[in-house]
């Protein structure tokens, strides 16, 4: 079901390119451009397995989450649209709407509120790719001396929702993420004054200043895109059994902190990976 | 035997509209307008009652015409329109009457309740399309919302109650067209229109013509439940007022109301407390299930603002139209009803 501009005579009056989701190719492919040398020459991101990633049809991409304002969505949504050529929509926090300029400028660049309607539409009725991160603030919250270890995969709403549009769950792991923007500790009093789901202070900030919030270090990104998960259900069931679900969501847990460990081995260095 | 209809706001837009299009139908036997004030429009064949929504009038209505079929247009959807107190009389009570009327009539197998998007509201947390069973985000806080939640469930109620009848609820997207006066529609008619700073809702139109339309639709499809009708595709709200050749006028993010509201005081702008977190999160909502049922729209979201973006262009050239036509209604008048006239036989 994809936006329909039609019946409103030979000349179509839209005038921007921006989708139902509030996203824009022209922005994105805006936003790429500048994006091009972080991703090349200051993250230097360099990905394995790749071709997992399906061309054509739905697919939900599940990662770890880190870094307290996290580049691994960036870097993800970068990588799979310049390799594929297909858009991917960014679930995350509906708090990013609440932010005057941000919001527009999140929602333009392909971000979506995750909820499960949002997700199911996306995925079912119109087979894109999806990015989500199962740890939610969690993960991007967590201090540094707890760096790649996963936090809890919420309550497994992602595999549900994979179940139940039907498409495969394909986990990345992702290294140097961690390092980009260390959390050295919390501030909930600043959270909680500037309402905001959690405030970190960050190495960055420590060194930089307010400039923290924006630079992250250029730790060496390196992405392992997993063999994809299909579950064997029937789609569009109002309700999976919560044992299955949960099951499956932990193995999809454990196999991507397998990778993690098993890619943090191989990391002789953080800065050259 | 045909269908005999009683016809809600028949001094509204969307009454008059409502039973011109009804009065085309030569199934139906009998169209009674209900109206506090002149009818809006010039009825052909459909009669009128100046009456108010009290419970006892309309009871007396529905009993001595036995009437199968109400079509329920009076609903208040924009605050700017009139007064908090008005809004709850008219939406809650006036509804609420209207349906122990047609129960206490017995005839009633169809009630239509043209109602409004705003149940589902306009919060960040929103989905990008609400379905007819999505619930609201955030529980409602302006009057018109309050009360259009509180008169669905006076329908819901009532269609639980009386299962052989056929209760049909259309929430209608943000409506645009050539007549139709909303507070959306007085904005975008400036040079300027209001938006809040930093945020670019997607927003869903539908034109005043598939509103007519899918009252019509919903009246002789029979087809009972809620359904949303809105044209397809969204579209951002800086790209409608583009469309219609408006510029933005940027509202702080913070307490917007209280930065236009000289402008609203000097009736340049309408900025209703439903308007705001529009214009801030917007709404999209799902129209599958009418289309379902077999209704076809006319124009897109698009389509309707481009429609509306045309009308205003002509409006700006020549002037208000509409004053050029006064003399059609009493020359059609002439036409059926005077004795000069020769017609054919079997007319």
């Amino acid at each position: 079901m994809r936006p329909l501009h039609l019946a409103a005579g030979p000349d179509d009056p839209r005038r921007s390119d921006v989708d139902e989701w509030g996203r824009s190719e022209r922005v994105r492919s805006l936003a790429r451009a500048i994006y091009r040398p972080v991703y090349a020459k200051w993250f230097r991101a360099e990905w394995e397995g790749m071709e997992r990633i399906p061309a054509s049809g739905g697919a939900l991409l599940v990662a770890n989450h880190a870094g307290a304002v996290p580049s691994d969505a960036p870097v993800v949504m970068h990588g799979v649209e310049e390799r594929l050529g297909r858009p991917v929509y960014g679930l995350a926090d509906y708090f990013f709407r609440t932010v005057p300029v941000v919001g527009t400028l999140w929602s333009r660049a392909g971000g979506v509120p995750a909820r499960p309607d949002n997700a199911y539409r996306l995925l079912h009725d119109q087979r894109q790719l999806a990015l989500v991160f199962p740890e939610g603030v969690k993960g991007a919250s967590k201090p540094y001396r707890e760096r790649y270890q996963l936090q809890r995969f919420g309550r497994g709403g992602f595999v549900e929702i994979a179940m139940r549009a039907g498409v495969p769950v394909i986990p990345v792991a992702i290294v140097g993420s961690e390092e980009t923007m260390p959390v050295l500790c919390q501030a909930p009093g600043i959270a909680r004054a500037l309402g905001l789901p959690y405030f970190p202070v960050t190495a960055n900030m420590v060194l930089m200043g307010p400039l923290g919030l924006f630079v992250p270090f250029p730790a060496k990104f390196r992405l392992r895109v997993l063999e994809p998960f299909v579950f064997d259900v029937p789609p569009d069931r109002d309700r999976y059994p919560k044992s299955r679900v949960m099951e499956e969501a932990e193995r999809i847990r454990s196999t991507l902190q397998g990778a993690i460990s098993d890619m943090l081995a191989d990391r002789r260095s953080i800065w050259f990976g | 035997m045909g269908r005999r209809v009683l016809v809600t706001g028949a001094d509204t837009f969307w009454g008059g509209r409502t039973i011109q299009v009804l009065e085309r139908d030569p199934e139906i036997d009998v169209i009674i307008g209900l109206g506090t004030q002149d009818p809006s429009v010039h009825l052909e064949r459909a009669e009128f009652v100046r009456a108010d929504q009290a419970y006892a009038i309309l009871s007396r209505i529905t009993r001595a015409t036995a009437v199968d079929t109400i079509v329920h247009t009076f609903l208040l959807v924009d605050s700017s329109l009139a007064p908090a107190k008005r809004i709850h009389e008219t939406n809650v009570i006036g509804t609420m009457n209207l349906l122990a009327a047609a129960e206490a009539s017995g005839t009633v197998r169809q009630v239509i309740v043209k109602s409004s998007g705003l149940v589902y509201g306009s919060s960040a947390q929103d989905p990008a399309t609400f379905d007819e069973g999505t619930a609201r985000s955030r529980a409602a806080k302006t009057d018109v919302e309050r009360s259009l939640i509180e008169a669905e469930g006076l329908v819901a109620d009532f269609a639980d109650e009386h299962p052989h009848a056929v209760v049909t609820v259309l929430r209608f997207a943000n409506v645009l067209g050539d007549d139709v006066v909303t507070s959306i529609s007085r904005n975008l008619s400036r040079p300027l229109t209001p938006a809040i700073f930093g945020f670019d809702p997607m927003l869903q139109f539908v034109h005043e013509h598939d509103v007519v339309r899918a009252m019509e639709f919903a009246f002789r499809s029979r087809a009972g439940g809620i359904f949303n009708v809105g044209g397809a595709g969204r579209l951002p709200w800086s790209e409608v007022a583009a469309i219609c050749g408006s510029r933005l006028l940027p509202l702080p993010p913070l307490r917007p109301e209280l930065a236009i509201a000289p402008l609203v005081r000097a009736g340049i702008f309408a900025f209703p407390p439903e308007l705001a977190p529009l214009l801030r999160y917007g709404r999209g909502m799902d129209t599958t299930r009418f289309s379902d049922t077999g209704f076809t729209y006319r124009y897109t979201s698009a389509g309707a603002v481009a429609a509306f973006a045309r009308h205003l262009r002509l409006r700006r050239s020549p002037g208000p139209a509409g004053e050029r036509y006064t003399c059609e209604h009493d020359v059609e008048e002439f036409f059926r009803r005077s004795h000069a006239v020769t017609r054919p036989p079997g007319l």
